[in-house]
Formats: C-alpha cells, sequence, structure tokens
C-alpha cells in the first residue's frame, strides 16, 4: 500500500535513494525523448517539432491514470500524495514569466538538465542563468512575498471544481488530449522545417 | 558511432509517465526540477556566508535544526537526474561537448539568450512554486488546479513570446 516513504514509515536515506533513482528514470526518458536538445524543445513554439506535447501530455496520462487506478484496488491512498497548493496570482504570473524564459533559453529546468547530462554547454549557461535566477527570488523576495501570497486557494482539485468525478475528468483529459495529438501531428507537416529537423 | 535516433514520443511519454507514478507511489509526491537548483543556490549561499543565510528568513529555513539543504529529496532526485541522462546519452551516442543553436545567430548570442532564460525560468518557477516539472507535469497528476493553470500560462506566455524570439529559432 503507497505511499511507500509514508505508510511504510521509511527510514530517510532509503527515501533519499529513492529520489536518486527515480531522478536517474527520469533524467532518462527526458534524455531519451529529445528533450535534451534545445532546438527540438522550441520546434514547439513555431510548429516544426511538437515533441514536447505528446511526451508531456501522455506522462500527465498515465500518471493521472495510473494513480488512479491503484487508488481504486486500494493500493496507493491519494490523499497521502502532495497536492499543489493553487496561489492564484503568482501560478499565472509565475507561469508568464516562465514561458518568456522558456522561448529565450530553449529549456525547461528539467529538460536543461537533461542537455547538460549529454554535455550541451548552452544548458549548462542555462542553469547558471537559473542558478542566479533563484538567488535573485531570494534576494527580492521581500518585495514579492504579498504577490506571491495573494489569492490562495488551497489545494483546489481541479475534478472538484469543475463538479465531475476524477474518473469522468481523466476521460475527458485523455480525449483532449487526442485531439491536441492530432492538431499537432498537423501542425507538423503544415510548419515543416526539414533544415531544422534533419540536424536534430 | 552514428547518433541513434530519439525514442517515439508516445512511449518516451509513457515511460515518463511510469516515472511520475513510482515517485508518487514510493514517496507520496511528483517529480521536480528547478527545487533542485534553488535547494544549489541555498547550500552555496550557506557555504560562502553562513550568518546571511542564517539571518535571511528565505534561506534560514532549510537550515533549522542543523540540516543540510542538500540532503533533501529533490536534492538527491537532479543528482539522479544527470545520471540517468548521462546514460541515455551513452547508450545512444549522443554524448557530445557542444553549443546547440541555430546556424544564423552567433554563439555569444545564443549563450547569453540561454542565460536571461534560465533566470527568467527559475524566477518564476519560485514564483510559481514548480516549473514545467514540479507544477505543471506533476500537479496535473494529481488533478491540482495550480498544475493546470501553471501549464495554461506557461505554454500560453510561450507561444506570446514565440514571435518576439523567432530570430533565436527559425
Amino acid at each position: 500500500m503507497g505511499p511507500l516513504s509514508i505508510l511504510s514509515e521509511l527510514p530517510e536515506w532509503l527515501n533519499l535513494l529513492i529520489a536518486f533513482f527515480i531522478g536517474i528514470g527520469f533524467g532518462f526518458s527526458l534524455e531519451q525523448a529529445g528533450f535534451s536538445s534545445s532546438r527540438k524543445l522550441a520546434g514547439m513554439f513555431y510548429g516544426y517539432d511538437t515533441t514536447v506535447l505528446k511526451v508531456f501530455f501522455t506522462a500527465a496520462i498515465v500518471a493521472l491514470a495510473g494513480s488512479q487506478l491503484l487508488s481504486y484496488f486500494g493500493l496507493l491512498n491519494l490523499k497521502l500524495v502532495f497536492v499543489n497548493p493553487y496561489y492564484m496570482n503568482s501560478a499565472i504570473i509565475g507561469g508568464i514569466i516562465m514561458g518568456a524564459g522558456f522561448v529565450m533559453g530553449g529549456y525547461c529546468p528539467g529538460t536543461g538538465i537533461s542537455a547538460l547530462s549529454i554535455g550541451k554547454i548552452d544548458a549548462l549557461i542555462f542553469l547558471i542563468g537559473g542558478m542566479v535566477g533563484a538567488f535573485l527570488f531570494a534576494e527580492t523576495y521581500p518585495y514579492v512575498q504579498t504577490l506571491a501570497m495573494e489569492n490562495y486557494k488551497g489545494a483546489m482539485r481541479i475534478d472538484e471544481w469543475m463538479g465531475v468525478s476524477a474518473g469522468v475528468f481523466t476521460f475527458l483529459l485523455i480525449v483532449a488530449a487526442v485531439a491536441l495529438f492530432w492538431v499537432a501531428e498537423l501542425a507538423e507537416k503544415r510548419y515543416s522545417r526539414p533544415e531544422i529537423t534533419n540536424d536534430l | 558511432m552514428e547518433k541513434r535516433k530519439y525514442m517515439n514520443p508516445y512511449l518516451a511519454g509513457v515511460l515518463l509517465g511510469l516515472v511520475l507514478l513510482a515517485a508518487m507511489f514510493l514517496s507520496g509526491r511528483g517529480l521536480g526540477a528547478s527545487g533542485g537548483i534553488k535547494y544549489a543556490v541555498v547550500a552555496l549561499v550557506g557555504a560562502v556566508d553562513h550568518q546571511y543565510a542564517m539571518d535571511t528568513p528565505y534561506y534560514s529555513k532549510y537550515f533549522e535544526n542543523g540540516e543540510n539543504p542538500l540532503k533533501s529529496w529533490l536534492a538527491l532526485e537532479v543528482l539522479g537526474m544527470v545520471l540517468g541522462g548521462f546514460i541515455s546519452g551513452a547508450l545512444s551516442h549522443r554524448l557530445k561537448f557542444k553549443i546547440e543553436k541555430s546556424p544564423r545567430i552567433s554563439n555569444k548570442k545564443r549563450l547569453l539568450f540561454a542565460f536571461l532564460g534560465g533566470v527568467f525560468f527559475v524566477y518564476g518557477a519560485q514564483l510559481a512554486r514548480g516549473c514545467t516539472s514540479g507544477a505543471a507535469l506533476s500537479g496535473m497528476a494529481v488533478l491540482s488546479v495550480a498544475g493546470f493553470v501553471t501549464m495554461f500560462a506557461i505554454f500560453g506566455s510561450a507561444y506570446l513570446f514565440a514571435w518576439i524570439f523567432r530570430k533565436l529559432w527559425i
């Protein structure tokens, strides 16, 4: 019965070892998907490569549907799994700042780490910038603290907010994802840039 | 040796989803990346000027009870990510030092914008309490509204800024 580390009261060192192995799987999957290439990632925003959308939504659905199934069979207590708290203002403004950083740098933090691990120098510089960004946030925290705390809604869940069951929402998300995959395949043909994609 | 093709994106998505599911089942949490970067910065500030770190509430909470910020779940996970990516790159013959960029821009320009992108991305991630991994992907998997909103904000904003920065990529 999961989460194991909580219900079986695993010692801290074992939970940290699990973190390390989860990290290996995470880094491996990102690199295999091609997320170690900034020009491949950037294709998402110009239409010539939509791998980001396909990998991202497939992963979200597998983890969502998988955890719902484990919960249904009594193997995972979802009440003990962390649900991100919703601070409306900072989620939106933080997201907008992240989007700008994504197009400038060509990476997000996870994909930057993946690219660094195979030797991309631009990813190293991106991550050094990231460390500067985290430092700047800590130093400017007193000024943005109010914004960071505004409109706090608790650990709000989207299925409850929409008034449907988790199962129905999961089904709707799968339908939406399939529609998006279809659009993505069309976009790759419409905006294809073989001079870039042949190079990746 | 010729470098191998990337994995089919849907298959890679299933693999990534199973890793996320394993994190939820084993440790009761999702994946993260920007958090690991934050812990590295907190540890660095603590090493350079320990007194300053202890006097500043933003840093001091990570040093409570003599704790080491690098002895955390996210820090270990990010360390594993580097090894996992390296293994994948080695198996697929993609290990190579290089600056990846469009042939139309200089190395200097690519690195300048990579740096700025990193500054923006991680600053925003601190504000939003997570990045594409910790807030958007992991948040969506647990049906959190925060996850869906952050995902729409990141990608919506990226499409708006894509026009401004198009010369960097196409």
